[in-house]
């Protein structure tokens, strides 16, 4: 190409999108190179595709690294401990290569107070840490990060698993700290010293994302809220406290002061005479999480009827379709629905929320792009009613609470109801199935969900068709995920292309055969193919028998080395022994 | 077993990627056998379901059952073995038909509040069961859609010692040995047979809604709070389990939760010592190493101190117990005094 070198530099500043930059890499060599001076942005999905040397060799001068490690159902404990997803080889190597390094991002991995410490002596200008979902930690690491980053703007620790010894990690952060934008302590258990929390947001003119954990007691919060008027996005402490007036009229008034606030969450124990003192900014809400909030349907209903400019909800079941109903009234800007389960262990009906109040708000929502939906029954009429109402949908999760329950009024199999999601909804790209389901709802997603890019599937199908038609016909897929399914060696080994295209496939409790992996691995060298079996003795089982869980993922790295003794990689060795 | 290589209809090093459908669809017709035999339940060692029923079945059969770990609550011995083995199959036989869905708003209507697992058809998804391959249905069943029974594909798995949740044979007994459509009064419904991982709530929610439902009391008609998950190491075990102490109700059944769980360690490392596997190992050594004095269970409490299990009540330890750890009787040594002076200050 004609243009100097940095002419093109600058054009390419503008290409933020991961993808976007994958693809002009490939236009011709040059650019290549070029590109791969100037990236400054590396997202790595799986942090087994890739090592940390080839990401340094390749992308010298990045500020920004995005990693992710264990598959998406470790959350849900199906992963066993132990099973990799270590932070460790990454830091060593970009401590060395990185010294202007300045955000690192980690979904579950293995983070260790040795890795937070390098991270804040090894990176001068060290802005943003993100653990979303991390563990390994303790609050002695969060203590190195606060004492050592001049310049740390964001510390989120979403819902991390954090040894939490004390609080006294928060006191850490000198008072020449003053640049903090963005705290999420949301997830520690342990309270902080007060005064050292106030005296931090005090001198934190940037603050706008203030999210507290549950110690921080409710009678305090107007103290800090004064503070902080220009926050926007709040976390609360637990919300309960004495009943008094005092508190209340504090209360009230600090948050009638946060003009810019836009988000809220917290909301534990939840006391529900304090919510009032909340009113005053309901109305510019576009975000609430009341997730951990178990109050009733009609105080629920009383918050939501005041945001009118609400785009996304968290709530629990206890909001009811009567308070879905109202949603559907007030909040027609809403884009995200979640709701959670009170008390998913009781096979009764805890709660009055069924399949009509997702209904409802699919009616009275327009923009309606995602949806995670725990509830006791569901039909396939509701569900066609849903897709019908809004082939908008991206992101469509339903949980029914009871595996392999039917449609409740016809007891079918719910297939027509997610056939009819997929077929309508022709933008989605994420699919939680539940519910009986036979092979043919695969047969309709296959030839559906075209753009469809996760799917997670448990306790579906009848055969090996099921997963066939899934592997063969959708042509977005990037992760796929199954739990007890009986889908076994056939697809797989019918579909192995198909592999290497995705991110990742998760089978766990299906009738995958070890030899059936085994010959997997030999056909795919660029696809790690391990099998986690935690009854041992891996290596002297017969080839028929079939492996608990498996996990298989393309990577350009080889087989890791870093597993436990109940996980093993296939051999890629094409004269197997068996 | 049906060669692959048919399906796919290459020889090896050339992979042949099936593009439609319709030619596998195709394949499974010219060979209805494919889809519905094969996969499921053909080899004895297959199907993680039944797999824990042959780890029963090798145990007894190496005569390890009197020699296992058993851990050492103070003043009270661990449940037996075989009563577990008896029950299983006890129950198997014992099981009544499937009483059908009441027509109701609710789905699932379980006087006992039992979960989905009780309503699979008889005797094959038990906890243990060794017979547990005759089930295998490949089809959804019909009639059972008639009467609103839900049917069963694959085996759900069960709680084994894979990873968080274990319910001892005892727990379910007592269900069972309440009349199927009275309310079991007599244990909190925690008493129901729980899934891996199902449904998928992370575990800080459900840990979190436990305790609001302690603090909160306007919040009515909640039946019981729900789980709670701790940490259980062991000493020498490369790795932690996750427990729900809220599915048990008793020091007994933890502790057999926990023996099933870690079981495999202890017989993985007589394992390693023998010469050339297990048949080497004489009783007597293995009695030595798996007494029920070489572990004991321990707990770390709110307050950060390392106590003896079965001091307090049980609601008092699931109230402060932080995390568990099953030590070597050695090292727990230093332990008990503390552990009395604790209960004597609480006193």
């Amino acid at each position: 190409m004609g243009f100097p070198e940095e002419v093109l530099e600058h054009v390419f500043s503008f290409i933020t999108s991961h993808t976007d930059r994958n693809v002009v890499s490939l236009v011709c060599k040059s650019w290549y190179e070029i590109e791969r001076w100037c990236r400054r942005r590396i997202f790595v999905g799986n942090c087994y595709a890739v090592s940390p040397a080839m990401m340094i060799r390749r992308f010298p001068e990045v500020r920004s690294v995005e990693l992710k490690g264990k598959p998406h159902f470790a959350d849900f404990n199906l992963v066993p401990d132990g099973w990799g997803g270590y932070f460790y080889p990454w830091i060593c190597e970009m401590a060395r290569a990185y010294p202007w390094l300045e955000e690192i991002k980690l979904k579950r991995m293995v983070v260790t107070d040795d890795n937070l410490e390098l991270i804040s002596k090894s990176f001068k200008n060290f802005k943003v840490l993100v653990l979303s979902s991390c563990e390994g930690f303790s609050t002695h690491g969060l203590a190195a990060i606060a004492a050592n980053c001049r310049n740390l703007r964001e510390l989120d620790l979403r819902e991390s698993e954090v040894e939490d010894l004390s609080g006294h990690w928060l006191s850490h952060f000198p008072d020449s700290c003053t640049s903090l934008q963005s705290l999420n302590m949301s997830c520690l258990s342990s309270e902080v010293s007060f005064s050292a929390l106030q005296r931090l947001i005090a001198r934190s003119p940037n603050l706008k994302t203030l999210r507290l954990n549950r110690a921080v007691p409710l009678e305090k919060l107007s103290t800090l809220l004064r503070r902080a008027p220009q926050l926007v996005e709040l976390g609360t402490g637990a919300y309960s406290a004495e009943i008094r007036p005092d508190v209340y009229a504090n209360l009230t008034e600090a948050f009638s002061r946060c003009k810019e606030v836009k988000g809220l969450s917290g909301f534990w124990d939840v006391l529900p005479s304090y919510l009032p003192a909340i009113y005053s900014v309901c109305s510019r809400l576009t975000s609430l999480n009341l997730s951990y909030a178990t109050i009733q349907s009609p105080d629920v209903t009383k918050i939501i009827t005041q945001c009118p400019n609400l785009q996304s909800l968290s709530v629990l079941d206890y909001i009811e379709d009567t308070g879905l109903n109202a949603l559907s009234l007030s909040c027609k800007d809403l884009r995200e629905l979640r709701v959670f389960p009170s008390d998913p262990f009781v096979a009764n009906a805890n709660v009055s929320l069924t399949e009509q109040g997702l209904v409802a708000v699919s009616e009275g929502c327009s923009k309606l792009q995602s949806v995670l939906y725990f509830c006791r029954q569901m039909s396939n009429s509701a569900l066609t009613t849903i897709a019908k109402n809004r082939p908008n949908l991206t992101c469509f999760r339903l949980c029914i609470l009871e595996p392999r329950a039917p449609d409740y009024l016809t007891f079918e199999p719910l297939d027509v109801g997610f056939g009819a999601i997929v077929e309508h909804c022709k933008q989605l790209q994420r699919l939680s199935l539940s519910g009986l389901l036979t092979d043919r709802v695969f047969e309709y997603i296959g030839k559906w969900a075209k753009k469809l890019e996760m799917l997670s599937i448990a306790f579906a199908g009848d055969s090996d068709l099921g997963l066939h038609h899934v592997l063969s016909g959708c042509d977005s897929l990037r992760k796929l995920e199954i739990r007890d399914c009986p889908f076994g060696d056939k697809a797989l080994l019918a579909n192995v292309s198909k592999l290497e295209t995705m991110r990742s496939l998760w089978m766990s409790s299906c009738s995958v055969s070890l030899g059936a992996c085994k010959r997997l691995s030999q056909k795919m060298p660029r696809l790690n193919v391990e099998v986690i079996d935690e009854q041992g003795d891996l290596d002297s089982r017969p080839d028929n028998c079939h492996v608990e869980k498996l996990y298989i993922y393309r990577t350009v790295a080889g087989p890791r080395f870093d597993m436990p003794s109940f996980i093993r990689t296939m051999d890629q060795n094409p004269t197997y022994r068996s | 077993m049906t060669p692959l290589l048919d399906v796919e209809g290459d020889g090896p090093g050339n992979v042949s990627l099936m593009t439609s459908a319709s030619t596998m669809e195709s394949v499974f017709q010219s060979n209805p056998g494919l889809t519905e035999r094969n996969y499921l339940g053909l080899s004895d060692c297959s199907s993680v379901d039944s797999s824990a029923g042959i780890l029963e079945v090798k145990r007894s059969n190496l005569n390890l059952k009197a020699t296992e770990l058993r851990l050492g609550l103070p003043g009270s011995q661990s449940p037996g073995r075989d009563p577990d083995v008896d029950l299983a199959s006890s129950v198997c036989l014992d099981e009544k038909p499937l009483f059908p869905l009441l027509p109701s708003q609710n789905i699932v209507v379980s006087g006992s509040k039992r979960g989905f697992s009780d309503t699979v058809d008889e005797g094959n998804w038990m906890f243990g069961s060794v017979a547990s391959k005759s089930l295998v249905q490949g089809k959804f069943i019909t009639d059972a859609s008639a009467n609103g029974k839900i049917s069963s594909g694959t085996q759900p798995t069960m709680i084994r010692d894979a990873t968080s949740k274990v319910v001892p044979q005892e727990q379910t007994h007592a269900t069972y040995g309440a009349s199927l459509n009275k309310v079991n009064t007599s244990n909190p419904p925690a008493a129901k047979a729980q899934v891996v991982g199902w449904p998928p709530v992370r575990s800080f929610r459900k840990n979190i809604l436990a305790t609001n439902s302690k603090n909160n009391d306007e919040v009515d008609g909640k039946p019981g709070p729900s789980a709670l998950f701790v940490k259980v190491s062991m000493d020498g075990a490369p790795y932690l389990r996750k427990v729900d102490l809220r599915s048990y109700t008793t020091y007994q059944q933890l502790s057999s939760a926990l023996e099933k769980m870690f079981s495999c360690f202890t017989i993985g490392q007589c394992g390693s010592q023998g010469a050339s596997g297990r048949e080497n190992l004489s009783e007597s050594k293995l009695r030595d190493l798996l007494h029920g004095s070489e572990y004991v269970l321990t707990y770390e409490d709110k307050d950060g101190d390392w106590m003896l299990v079965g001091d307090v009540p049980w609601d008092l330890f699931i109230d402060s117990c932080k995390r568990l750890k099953i030590m070597k009787g050695s090292d727990a040594i230093g332990l008990a005094p503390r552990a009395m002076e604790k209960s004597k200050n609480r006193n």
